[in-house]
């Protein structure tokens, strides 16, 4: 087991170092073999007005002319070591992890992630912990009244789910529970947990619901066919021979071998989640990643946007670690060598 | 090519060994190996039906693999028809496979159930661009019937057959190029009692008619002593008893093989508490580690210190009749069985 | 009908019979028709014999011992007739009723003992689970019962083994837990559905050599489904022959060896190869495949495969034969004449088995 984690977390180094590489030649790399030369990149950080000799100044100072492997080496040192910049209005020190410096902020991108990632966390914590009762719940029931009114109603609603997008469901929501009803927080209000649960889970109850019903969908939709699968197992003939009430045969016996596929796909989707939620978080105007990463792109600010990727990526490589050794813990049969 | 004559060797094999190694820890190297197949002797007439008899975890089914070099052997020489195919790349190997064709166990699973029969009894023809005088319908037809199957049902699908006919689609698509040498793996065990009589039939009827040679790998003695000619013992990987049909069912001189057939039950109940039955306790051990010297050794109740220091030869004890053990049993005073 | 009531009928109840079962049919609705899995069958049991079950993939006898423990209870199967066990009836008895007699009163054992334990759950947590249910009693003393019968079925070092998941143990033993869990509760009745199919055959005469010490030890009733005559035979004291969900012999076991009267049951013994016989040079397969259970041929179900139909004439393919008593407690379901099936037996079949 502990050989086992060491192994895949040095895997999973590897892999963040690839994906940062591959991060950094999309922003820097790519846009030259495209033709752009190092003052077309380093255009962006000056004024619009600036003339030639300033944009090949500030391409010099970038390091835009540096060979790109010493470029890379002095993003990836950033990240694991800090990084000193002296090109903004004072010379400002980034330390470790320093995923950039944003210069139309003038501020170093690490820290404004830390500050949104709490947002970020409680919408995904709070989303997928109902979606996953939610999700199961039905899919429970729906198979084991298949064909029922329940079961079509669930699937339909399920259906329903999967195919409306955020921006439409979570507005919806927004018009109804919130400025005509009134119950629920407008949008763009948190509040820390810390600092207050209730208001912290009043705030974010809508976005989280309707994140939820996107996702509660799918895990229904896989928990129902799981379950149809497992219940027809012989190990489930057996809880019955040994005289166990339905119940138990269900919730003990069906539902704990079905749960394993489904902690798989709920691990990656909470990782993928914790990246940013985009659209949930610019329909609800949080302030959470993925605002972050629209406001960026929006404005061009690239190492905000790398920021933003590597974290993300940084999320979804945790997520596939984590799942691997819950897989172990959930199945005993699953030996991590 | 050249084509050996009958009572030559077909198939003939030395010292075959397949250990899958077991890998652990941080940079996953070797630990150890499974010993699946550990040294393995034995020649194949042509003509003949060879039998490979043994439990779950003797080596039978990876030692058919290799025969049919599905799977790489880790030592040892296979030589089929005069060729040494023993580490023949897969290229090598594709005009050889016309002359060795496998029938597996499990009628289910090995046909496609997306294609109809004709495509699945047809599909050989395609992979190796035969030519067929009228064409591969036709060609197909005469196999379905050949298998005692209605050459019309060629464009059904495989679900609406039963695994006894399933049995003889997989058996059709196997003869579809005449092959000299069928290894079958397990080729009646999934069935019922009434299927596996014709599919035993069948078998024998079809090597008659097409001079075929088979390598059959069961568990089921009493299956094997219909169908085989010579048999083969196996345990852990290695041949306990090598002889002909009939001398190994009349006297079986292995410990391993006499408690074997003693096992198996006698449909006479009138008899049942008369039997000397002999019963082995425990379970097989591990191929990963097996018993040193002789692999019996643990489960033997003649066994000796000398059994747990010297790993005792497979020799010829009576013409035809090779026996790897220090203390074979005696050759009973002829009786009539039954 | 099928005249099974003749035999549960002119049978008399017999006070010591523990399980009786009568006129039992399954019958499934499916989109493609009724199938009717089980149509017909009755049967007794004392406690302390054994009852062997055999035929054919489809003929139903996984279906009726299914039916028995009340295992098709909130399925689509509709059930009709009678299942007695020791007095009480439980085809028209509730599903909770039913439920607390099973695994306490009447257990059962299945084919492949690795699918049919939870591979999540440790082999011990499933046996006292299996006694917890039924017994009040304290896990720590369900823990000692469970080590108890493991070491009882024959497992090495219990008290660690309790612990193990089932794939840590090899097939024989993964049966023997099964058995284990099985006798949990002390059943009086086992139903073991081919309970060494899976295994190898030195394993298999192990676990048989356990049931029957089990049964002398326990002096259950215990019905034992197989297709392996060989199995029945070393086991059971009487058979039943199923064919396509009816019964068509139903005898003790020597007789039903010794002098098999229905021609399905000599097809039987005719396509099973033997090691107690010299070698035939070929066996003697039934002709055809078992049919669907949804198109079961007219008359009796057996005619299509059957090679003496011609000694009878038309009623093989239009009249259902009924189970019949042919010799004392011996009953087959065959049109043929008593002096026909002697003279077939004596002519044709005997020699050549």
């Amino acid at each position: 087991m502990i050989v086992f984690i060491i192994r895949r977390l040095v895997g999973a180094v590897l892999l963040l170092f690839v994906v940062s590489a591959v991060t950094f030649s999309i922003f820097f790399v790519v846009p030259r073999l495209a033709g752009a030369t190092a003052e077309d990149l380093a255009s962006r950080y000056v004024g619009k007005t600036a003339d030639e000799q300033q944009v090949r100044q500030m391409a010099d100072k970038l390091g835009f002319h540096d060979p790109l492997v010493v470029q890379y080496g002095r993003f990836a040192k950033g990240i694991v070591a800090g990084a000193d910049y002296d090109y903004g209005p004072a010379a400002e020190h980034c330390p470790a992890p320093c995923f950039g410096y944003s210069f139309l902020t003038q501020a170093p991108v690490w820290p404004d992630l830390l500050d949104r990632l709490p947002v970020t966390a409680s919408l995904a914590a709070g989303a997928s912990a109902i979606w996953l009762l939610a999700g199961v719940a039905t899919g429970v029931i729906s198979a084991l009244r298949r064909g029922s009114i329940f079961d079509r109603a669930a699937m339909g609603v399920a259906l329903a789910g999967v195919s409306l997008p955020i921006f439409f469901t979570g507005l919806l929501a927004l018009g109804i529970f919130s400025y005509t009803l009134g119950v629920t927080a407008p949008g763009s209000s948190y509040t820390a947990l810390a600092e207050d649960p209730a208001q912290w889970a009043y705030d974010l109850i809508l976005p989280w619901i309707t994140i939820a019903f996107l996702y509660a969908a799918g895990y229904a939709r896989l928990t129902s066919s799981g379950m149809l699968e497992t219940m027809s197992e012989d190990f489930i003939r057996t809880a019955r021979a040994k005289g166990l009430p339905e119940r138990t045969v269900v919730l003990k016996h069906g539902l704990r071998a079905t749960l394993t596929p489904i902690v798989t796909i709920f691990g990656l989707d909470v990782g993928l989640l914790l990246g940013g939620a985009i659209l949930t978080e610019s329909t609800f105007s949080l302030n959470g990643i993925g605002r972050y990463a629209i406001l960026a792109i929006g404005a061009n600010d690239l190492p905000k946007v790398m920021g933003v990727t590597m974290v993300a990526a940084f999320f979804i490589v945790l997520a596939n670690l984590v799942v691997d050794i819950l897989y172990a813990v959930v199945d005993p049969r699953v030996r991590l060598t | 090519m050249s084509t050996p004559e009958p009572g030559g060797a077909l198939l003939s094999v030395s010292g075959l060994r397949k250990h899958f190694p077991v890998r652990r820890g941080l940079i996953r190297h070797t630990v150890g190996a499974v010993k699946a197949v550990d040294g393995l002797d034995f020649a194949v007439t042509t003509g003949e039906t060879m039998a490979l008899v043994g439990e779950s975890g003797c080596g039978k089914t990876t030692t058919g693999r290799l025969l049919t070099r599905l799977l790489e052997p880790t030592a040892g020489s296979i030589v089929f028809d005069g060729h040494d195919i023993t580490h023949l790349s897969q290229s090598r190997m594709r005009p050889l496979r016309r002359d060795i064709q496998m029938i597996f166990q499990d009628p289910y699973s090995s046909l496609n159930p997306r294609h109809t029969v004709g495509t699945i009894v047809g599909a050989p023809y395609r992979l190796q661009k035969v030519r067929t005088e009228h064409g591969v319908k036709r060609a197909v037809q005469e196999l379905l019937e050949l298998v005692g199957l209605n050459p019309e049902h060629y464009n059904r699908y495989p679900h609406e057959f039963s695994g006894g006919q399933r049995q003889r689609i997989g058996i059709a698509r196997t003869l579809a190029l005449r092959p000299k040498l069928i290894v079958a793996d397990e080729p009646v065990s999934a069935l019922d009692v009434s299927i596996q009589a014709q599919v035993i039939n069948l078998l024998a009827d079809l090597q008659d008619e097409l001079e075929l040679t088979y390598v059959v790998i069961a568990h089921d003695l009493s299956v094997v002593r219909h169908i085989a000619d010579r048999v083969a013992v196996m345990y852990l990987g290695t041949l306990v008893e090598l002889a002909d049909r009939d001398s190994l069912y009349a006297a079986p001189r292995h410990p391993y093989t006499v408690a074997l057939m003693s096992a198996v039950p006698i449909p006479e109940p009138s008899r049942r508490l008369q039997r000397d039955r002999i019963r082995l306790t425990g379970d097989v051990p591990s191929p990963l580690n097996p018993p040193p010297a002789c692999r019996f050794h643990t489960r033997c109740w003649k066994a000796q210190p000398v059994c747990r220091q010297t790993e005792p030869p497979l020799v010829e004890l009576t013409p035809g009749h090779q026996v790897a053990c220090h203390f074979p049993e005696d050759v009973p005073p002829a009786t009539p069985a039954g | 009908m099928t005249g099974t009531e003749d035999m549960a009928g002119t049978a008399r109840d017999r006070p010591e019979d523990f399980l009786t079962v009568r006129d039992l049919r399954v019958h499934f609705p499916t989109d493609d028709g009724l199938v009717r899995a089980v149509d017909g069958v009755s049967f007794r049991l004392q406690r302390g014999r054994t009852l062997g079950i055999v035929g054919e993939s489809g003929s139903g006898k996984s279906v009726a011992s299914l039916a028995v423990m009340g295992l098709h209870s909130g399925g689509p199967a509709r059930i009709s007739g009678e299942i007695w066990l020791d007095g009480e009836e439980l085809v028209g008895a509730s599903a909770e009723r039913v439920r607390r007699l099973r695994g306490a009163k009447m257990a059962m054992i299945f084919q492949d003992p690795l699918s049919a334990m939870h591979p999540f759950y440790t082999v011990g947590a499933q046996i006292i689970e299996a006694y917890r249910i039924h017994n009040d009693v304290r896990r720590s003393v369900a823990r000692a019962h469970a080590i108890d019968l493991l070491a009882r079925v024959g497992i090495p070092e219990p008290a660690s083994r309790v612990d193990d998941y089932p794939h840590q143990f090899s097939g024989g033993m993964r049966q023997r837990a099964m058995i284990a869990m099985a006798l949990s509760c002390d059943p009086e009745l086992l139903i073991a559905d081919e309970p060494t199919t899976a295994l190898d055959v030195t394993v298999q005469a192990q676990i048989l050599d356990l049931i029957r010490e089990l049964q002398a030890e326990f002096h259950s009733a215990v019905i034992i489904i197989t297709h392996d005559l060989g199995v029945v035979a070393e086991l059971a004291d009487d058979v039943l022959v199923m064919y396509a969900g009816k019964p068509v012999e139903y005898g003790s076991a020597t007789d039903l060896f010794d002098l098999p009267q229905h021609p399905y049951t000599w097809g039987l013994l005719g396509s099973m190869p033997r090691l107690d016989r010299d070698r035939s040079e070929r066996l003697l397969p039934i002709p055809g495949t078992p049919p669907s259970l949804i198109t079961v041929p007219p008359g009796c179900a057996f005619h299509p495969r059957c090679g003496h139909t011609d000694a009878v004439g038309t009623a093989c393919r239009e009249k259902v034969p009924e189970l019949t008593e042919v010799a004392p407690e011996h009953r087959i379901a065959c049109h043929l004449g008593a002096a026909q099936r002697e003279r077939i037996w004596r002519t044709e079949i005997a020699p050549k088995l």
